[in-house]
């Protein structure tokens, strides 16, 4: 019969248009008094009393609070994380990267007794404006000392802006993703909520102990 | 007295929203009909096989990610199987059967892309695109869990995957299947049975079967008309063997079958990917660096091979010179050899219909011009 499929076809486009909306708002959400309360951290009649002008922007529907994207802990973020004290400056991530974007200068640094001899990094910069995020880098290195962030809100002006130098990746806060770092997710590591303070809880292994440590620089020698 | 009118050449493209990317179609309409068709591409054209020439073979892997770009992990997946092939790698099992889940849900986005954006081209201005990209989305989803990416993946290496999947992964699979086939049969209540679909599609840009395999078309276009080609079934690649499957055959060969045929391969894509879960086992999800090093040195010699990709065969030849880099890389890029049929399909139809016929082929201009 002629027009059947056409009122079935309806029957499925308003069912769709009764279900709750998939949009995800970003990077603000419009919130009522209700809302906008609850993100100061106070009850609706308290945010009337001590924040008249905002309860009226929020009754008026104009207050917004910041919204965090839904992210997988293995999300290959817009930036890196970099534990300095992890890196021999070994170079095989230059040396993997498809595109050859990082540059990495290192001069022979100090002679250890007990590590032997250490190269210092004098320059480590990935230009992530050519970068493709294929985590490959983060792949190769053998000491778990680069690792992908997971930001993603890192857009500039300026394109030289978007080198990220060895300074930069030092002072970030280390939010590393789980992208080919199983212990992080074994050890339940959510990126989105900590940060990783000390750089043995970064690596692959179990950090050794003091006894280990002596054991095997100390007595064995 | 007949109206005499004149031959008129329009210039479609290259920045058309309904060519699919920047294709571009000097077409000659006499009235309403078409007359002439000449298909210009290579607006998109960025070197993908000659880069290829000096890049590691792992680091090829991203570059097929972003030859067809609704497909990724079908291009992996080609790819990784001719690099095995070319350097003798024995892949392993779990690794196997992860990338053929996550290819199967791959096929399942590409499949829901190309049936939207050609209910897009009939007119149906958003409402089917959306609901197609709102299931794509669950799977891309479903893709960031397992690789950390949506769309350019990389997430098959020689022998296997890089990493296995989370915990988390497989409760929201099952959840997805769920969704997956609630989304299918919703999207055939209400267009399967449309009148203006029918009256739109059926019949239109019919093609004879011997045409088809003269010009050596495969994938969804082929099995439209009714030849029961499908590389899955004919020549299993990785452990096709071992799980079932339907193939979806239509006699029509209008745009209509093809359609109905891309719908319908998402069922059994479910299907296949419900089979995985079943049958994949414990392990190691590739081989330790000392069986495949980072730097495969394949010794001297080419590779073939082809996988059933979500728009026909997609194949990878490579020529190795024994060296970290292969001498050569061929793509049989399947969107392009499909294309070639368009004059056989556009001339004699209507202009109305020619956007529709143009997406029932369901290219993507990244794999036609590489």
């Amino acid at each position: 019969m002629i027009g059947l499929g056409l009122s079935r076809g309806f029957a499925v486009t308003l069912k769709n248009f009764l279900r709750p909306a998939v949009t995800e708002q970003y990077p603000d959400r419009h919130v009522g008094l209700i809302g906008a309360a609850k993100a100061a951290g106070m009850n609706p009649f308290q945010f009337l009393v001590k924040k008249p002008t905002d309860s009226l922007k929020a009754i008026a529907g104009l207050a917004t609070v910041p919204v965090a994207v839904k992210q997988s802990p293995r999300f290959r973020g817009n930036e890196f994380t970099f534990f300095e004290d992890r890196c021999t400056a070994c170079a095989s991530c230059a040396k993997y990267c498809p595109l050859g974007i990082i540059e990495i200068v290192s001069v022979p640094g100090k002679i250890d007794a007990q590590e032997g001899e250490s190269y210092k990094l004098e320059v480590f910069d990935i230009d992530i404006g050519r970068c493709m995020f294929c985590g490959l880098c983060v792949e190769a290195c053998p000491y778990d000392a680069l690792h992908m962030g997971t930001g993603f809100e890192r857009s500039k002006y300026v394109r030289d802006e978007l080198i990220i130098t060895k300074e930069e990746l030092f002072d970030a806060p280390k939010r590393p993703s789980s992208f080919y770092r199983p212990q992080f997710e074994e050890n339940g590591f959510d990126p989105f909520k900590e940060t990783i303070d000390d750089h043995h809880d970064a690596g692959r292994h179990e950090r050794p102990s003091d006894e280990d440590l002596k054991r095997k620089w100390v007595d064995e020698r | 007295m007949a109206i005499k009118t004149q031959p008129v050449t329009v210039n479609l493209g290259p920045q058309h929203p309904s060519t699919h990317g920047v294709f571009r179609m000097r077409v000659m309409f006499d009235g309403e009909e078409i007359v002439d068709v000449e298909p210009v591409f290579g607006y998109l054209h960025r070197g993908s096989e000659k880069l290829a020439e000096e890049r590691t073979y792992t680091q090829i892997v991203t570059l097929t990610d972003r030859m067809d770009y609704v497909s990724s992990m079908l291009n992996n997946q080609a790819y990784i199987l001719a690099v095995e092939k070319l350097a003798g790698i024995e892949p392993s099992p779990r690794g196997v059967w992860l990338r053929m889940i996550a290819s199967e849900l791959q096929r399942i986005a590409s499949h829901l892309v190309a049936t939207g954006f050609l209910l897009q081209d009939l007119g149906a201005l958003g409402t089917p695109l959306i609901y197609a990209m709102r299931e794509r989305e669950n799977i891309l989803d479903l893709f960031e869990m397992l690789c950390g990416a949506r769309i350019t993946n990389s997430y098959l290496r020689p022998g296997g995957v890089f990493m296995d999947a989370p915990a988390e992964f497989w409760p929201a699979l099952d959840r997805g299947l769920g969704d997956i086939l609630n989304t299918v049969d919703e999207l055939e209540t209400y267009l399967s049975g449309n009148e203006i679909v029918f009256s739109r599609t059926k019949g239109t840009a019919v093609l004879p079967k011997e045409l088809l395999i003269n010009a050596s078309i495969t994938g969804p276009m082929l099995r439209a008309s009714g030849v029961d080609w499908d590389l899955r079934h004919r020549a299993p690649y990785d452990y096709y063997d071992r799980v079932s499957f339907d193939r979806i055959l239509h006699t029509a060969s209008d745009n209509y079958a093809r359609y109905w045929v891309r719908v319908q391969e998402t069922r059994e894509s479910v299907k296949i990917i419900r089979q995985c879960i079943e049958q994949i086992e414990p392990g190691d999800v590739r081989p330790s660096f000392d069986e495949v090093p980072r730097l495969i040195r394949p010794p001297v010699g080419d590779a073939y091979a082809a996988i059933e990709g979500s728009k026909g065969e997609l194949g990878f030849y490579l020529v190795s010179d024994g060296s970290i880099a292969p001498y050569r890389m061929h793509v049989r890029a399947s969107s392009l050899i499909n294309l070639t049929l368009l004059r056989d399909m556009l001339i004699g139809g209507q202009f109305g219909d020619l956007f529709v016929t143009f997406g029932s082929v369901d290219l993507n201009m990244g794999e036609v011009d590489r």
